[in-house]
């Protein structure tokens, strides 16, 4: 919350491994009986809206939950594969929560907050629990005990998975348990309904207002207290590997209604993905990073070598990861990987007909330890990349590209969760919390679940407590009306520019500037750039803009147009954020301020904290507002992986 | 435009009749592009009639998917002052389930153990004329063109598709071993995409493969046993309420993308008769 215009993260006292055993003491509680007093709203059934609306209702609160898919089981959550982190220690390998906590503030590089952390590393080991026990398939051993992996770079084999469909498993268990919920009738379920603004009164969050995707009817929906867990905003890159309908706009309508957006600059690209076929890809899609464990990466010495692969002899051949960090390799981790690989494309280095990607080649693995092998390792993977680009991969190399996969960005919230707007809350994805600058792999579903099974449904009650007895907003209360009466006109507003360009036209130009720009390697004359550029494409979308169709009914065209709406907003503040952020750290690199060596170069003097951008209603910028962070657990060290 | 049956869109061609000339074999063009014409049904309601629309699509890049493809065909018809097709479609890469359409009669199209948004176009040939429809199965109401409503399969799930268990109210994971050949069997079938492909293909829109993937999945681990013959009976006779009976044809699991097998129907139809009967006993009736 925000006091005196400072902001407060309520982070509780104490010492780290015991903040939050005893915060969860002192937090008010709502007794059994009362909890059936309050009404929540839950926005998003992905990891974290579903286990919170699942959890909230199991303790007695009156739930309605929202999807704008026709099924809570469609979440974007359904297409991680690697795994879950959590500090069990089955291994036996000396993990533990600080070691677990240690590595996610370290990987993060340096710019998340420490009490955050701590608590996610600590419920790790109840989300595994719960999750077994709802019946996830996870993989096991011989013997019948879970099985762990490594992942990610860490030094311990901490990560559950459940073949590479592990995100498809815990969604289905989260969706399995609201799904009881409502039957049961704790939940009210709201399918093919996208939220488009939040309610306020008297500074609280008290609604939200809905469309309904089918019918067209926009309406109001009042609750004691709202949670946003929409998921992140990778799609501003048009081209990504999320979802197609992944978008920010839930977050976005609550930062226009004081909701302040931290970090919007913190984007996750991710190494290994098949590159772009034609101007018409629709999406990009995640080869598993394992692959870099077999794989060498290279691309030809000479610029613009049109000759295929296997004509390309070995002195000719550029292996540059292998070449610039010999002590990891292929294995550098994901930034420095990807950074490279822009690199040589950049030089004109690239290969496949559009000459945007790098080779990534499993002959010598083939080789030395045969086809089958590499099969029964890879095979799904291989098959799935024939399966796309047509290509043989045991014949002749893949070929990747990195593409932006996860945003580290988004809601400032407090250690409660809750963002600047008191009542509304946000959690997953959708918030900016846990992962600093760099989220490690395996530790998304771990976050969406920690803060739906664990931390908010604690957390939520505190603040609850004191509002028993009162009554939650009626819906034709007149800021409700109002605010459905400015989501109809906006609504209208689309459909009636009547312009010349489809929606899509505008989000994939506007993909294509972020990504030019405020991609992988942002430099200042580029993010300037990038501030002339988007508001010139916003302008034109407001003039030449044509959504067919009515509000009357289902119709794509007018939810998208919607939602690109608010990516150009969006895109503007992620390159002021990143133009402010003078230093480079985690998935922000700044060309500006790297090491000689080429590497990252943090500011800790000047950074170390989050920046908070409040919305302002006029054309004026948003004000940055910031939190410092404290270091007092895990010392500030400068990555190295040469 | 929508619901005009059986007119066609694009200069005056008249309306194809034929399913694809596809033959199972890869003829590419040597161009690398296919020249297609697809049939589309059009429907602006679930009252409303609804009737194919013939569109011409020239030059199409054989490393498309057939979800790409109505991409395109929508931003030409928007372009052309027209309303696009209307069609569900979300990760784009085979797991959420969201994506559906009966290509050339088959669901999902002909590729083997594969989603239509990971079906690409290098697998039909050039000169195709591709039929395209929505699953079409009483449970499941065209709710505008392509998309259809599958929330029958929503109710099937909350009827006991779970294992009840509280948050925070368990015990370590450890503490219940799993089988590993249990555990490998509950995942075959845990790995269904709940897209209804199932349904679409059965000439009897039964969901009895959907619905014996999720109870095997539960009932063959120790978790799933305390309502094993609760949930079974419950989510059994929750799907007829929605959906026709089984005639062991096999198309469900033929049009798979996820090859869940058939072998789950015979699981569940066991553990429905056991169900039966352990019910009436643990009721007292017996």
């Amino acid at each position: 919350m925000v006091m005196n215009g400072v902001l407060d993260a309520r982070v509780p006292d104490g010492t780290m491994a015991n903040k939050w055993t005893d915060h969860k003491f002192s937090m008010k509680l709502v007794n059994p009986n009362n909890k059936r007093r309050f009404e929540i709203i839950v926005v998003g059934t992905g990891l974290a809206g579903a286990s919170a609306a699942a959890s909230l209702s199991e303790l007695g609160y009156r739930v309605k939950a929202f999807t704008f898919h026709d099924s809570p089981r469609r979440a974007h959550s359904i297409a991680a594969q690697g795994g879950i982190n959590a500090a069990k220690n089955y291994t036996n390998d000396g993990d533990s929560v600080h070691r677990l906590f240690y590595d996610t503030v370290k990987g993060g590089d340096y710019r998340s907050r420490e009490a955050n952390v701590h608590r996610l590393a600590e419920v790790s080991l109840n989300i595994i629990d719960q999750c077994a026990a709802q019946g996830v398939p996870f993989a096991r051993e011989y013997g019948g005990l879970l099985d762990n992996r490594s992942f990610g770079g860490a030094q311990v084999s901490r990560t559950f998975y459940a073949r590479g469909q592990t995100g498809q498993q815990l969604l289905l268990g989260a969706y399995q348990a609201l799904a009881k919920q409502v039957a049961a009738g704790g939940v009210e379920l709201y399918t093919r309904t996208e939220m488009l603004d939040l309610i306020t009164k008297d500074g609280r969050a008290c609604g939200i207002v809905t469309r309904d995707l089918v019918s067209g009817e926009i309406e109001a929906h009042t609750a004691h207290a709202v949670v946003l867990a929409t998921g992140g905003y990778g799609n501003v890159y048009y081209l990504s590997t999320n979802a197609m309908a992944c978008n920010v706009t839930a977050a976005w309508r609550a930062h226009r209604r004081g909701a302040f957006f931290a970090n919007a600059c913190y984007t996750q690209i991710h190494p290994t993905c098949i590159p772009a076929s034609d101007e018409f890809q629709s999406k990009l899609t995640l080869m598993s990073e394992s692959l870099r464990n077999d794989g060498r990466i290279w691309v030809p010495s000479q610029m613009d070598d049109a000759r295929p692969a296997g004509q390309i002899p070995e002195p000719e051949r550029d292996y540059y990861l292998e070449r610039k960090y010999p002590a990891f390799g292929n294995l550098v981790p994901r930034d420095v990987a990807s950074r490279n690989a822009k690199t040589v494309v950049d030089q004109g280095k690239g290969v496949g007909p559009l000459r945007n990607g790098v080779y990534l080649d499993f002959s010598e693995v083939i080789g030395r330890e045969g086809k089958d092998a590499v099969a029964a390792k890879y095979g799904n993977l291989f098959d799935m990349y024939e399966r796309i680009t047509g290509e043989n991969p045991y014949a002749g190399p893949m070929r990747i590209y990195p593409a932006t996969h996860y945003t580290m960005g988004g809601l400032w919230v407090d250690y409660h969760l809750m963002t600047t707007v008191p009542g509304c809350y946000s959690i997953g994805e959708a918030n900016f919390s846990d992962h600093g600058a760099n989220r490690l792999g395996a530790s998304a579903l771990m976050q969406g679940l920690a803060d739906g099974y664990f931390v908010l449904p604690y957390t939520i009650g505190d603040d609850l407590a004191a509002r028993l007895g009162e009554p939650v907003v009626p819906t034709d209360d007149p800021v409700c009306s109002q605010a459905v009466a400015e989501v109809t006109d906006a609504t209208e507003r689309f459909l009636s520019i009547g312009g010349t360009r489809s929606v899509d036209w505008f989000h994939r130009e506007l993909g294509k500037i972020v990504w030019d720009y405020i991609g992988m390697e942002r430099t200042s004359a580029g993010l300037e750039k990038a501030l002339s550029e988007i508001p010139a494409l916003e302008a034109e979308f407001w003039a030449d803009l044509r959504v067919p169709g009515s509000g009357a009914n289902l119709n794509q065209s007018l939810e998208k147009a919607g939602r690109v709406a608010d990516f150009f907003e969006l895109a503007t503040l992620m390159a002021r954020d990143a133009l402010v952020r003078e230093e480079s750290c985690g998935g922000h690199f700044r060309a500006e301020h790297q090491t000689p060596e080429g590497e990252a170069q943090r500011d800790d003097e000047n950074f170390a904290h989050v920046a908070a951008w409040e919305w302002h209603d006029t054309d004026t910028v948003q004000t940055r507002h910031t939190e410092e962070l404290s270091f007092d657990e895990v010392a500030l060290t400068q990555r190295s992986y040469k | 435009m929508s619901g005009t049956n059986g007119q066609s869109q694009h200069n005056g061609q008249s309306q194809h009749n034929g399913q694809s000339q596809h033959n199972g074999q890869s003829q590419q063009s040597q161009s690398g592009t296919l020249n297609l014409t697809l049939r589309i049904w059009r429907q602006d309601g679930p009252d409303a009639k609804g009737g194919f629309v013939t569109f011409d699509a020239p030059g199409v890049s054989e490393d498309m998917s057939f979800l790409e493809l109505l991409d395109i065909i929508n931003e030409r018809l928007i372009d052309e002052g027209g309303v696009p097709i209307e069609f569900d479609h979300d990760c784009r890469e085979g797991i959420c389930g969201t994506c559906s359409l009966m290509i050339n009669g088959r669901a999902h199209g002909h590729e083997v153990a594969t989603t239509t948004c990971q079906l690409h176009m290098r697998k039909f040939s050039d000169g195709d004329v591709i039929t395209v429809e929505p699953f079409r199965a009483k449970a499941f109401p065209v709710v505008r063109d392509l998309v259809v409503d599958r929330s029958s399969f929503d109710r099937i799930i909350e009827a006991g598709g779970y294992i009840s268990v509280n948050t925070g109210a368990v015990g370590d994971a450890n503490l219940t071993p799993v089988p590993k050949e249990a555990s490998d069997t509950s995942f075959d079938a845990a790995a269904c995409i709940g897209c209804g492909a199932c349904v679409a293909a059965c000439p009897n829109s039964a969901a009895q493969l959907f619905t014996s993937a999720k109870l095997a999945h539960l009932n063959l681990i120790p978790q799933g046993q305390p309502q094993r013959w609760e949930r079974t009976e419950s989510m059994v006779e929750t799907m007829e309420q929605f959906f026709g009976s089984c005639t062991n044809h096999g198309e469900c699991t033929e049009a798979c993308p996820k090859e869940i097998s058939l072998d789950f129907i015979a699981f569940m139809n066991r553990d429905y008769v056991k169900a039966k009967i352990k019910n009436r006993k643990l009721a007292g009736q017996n």
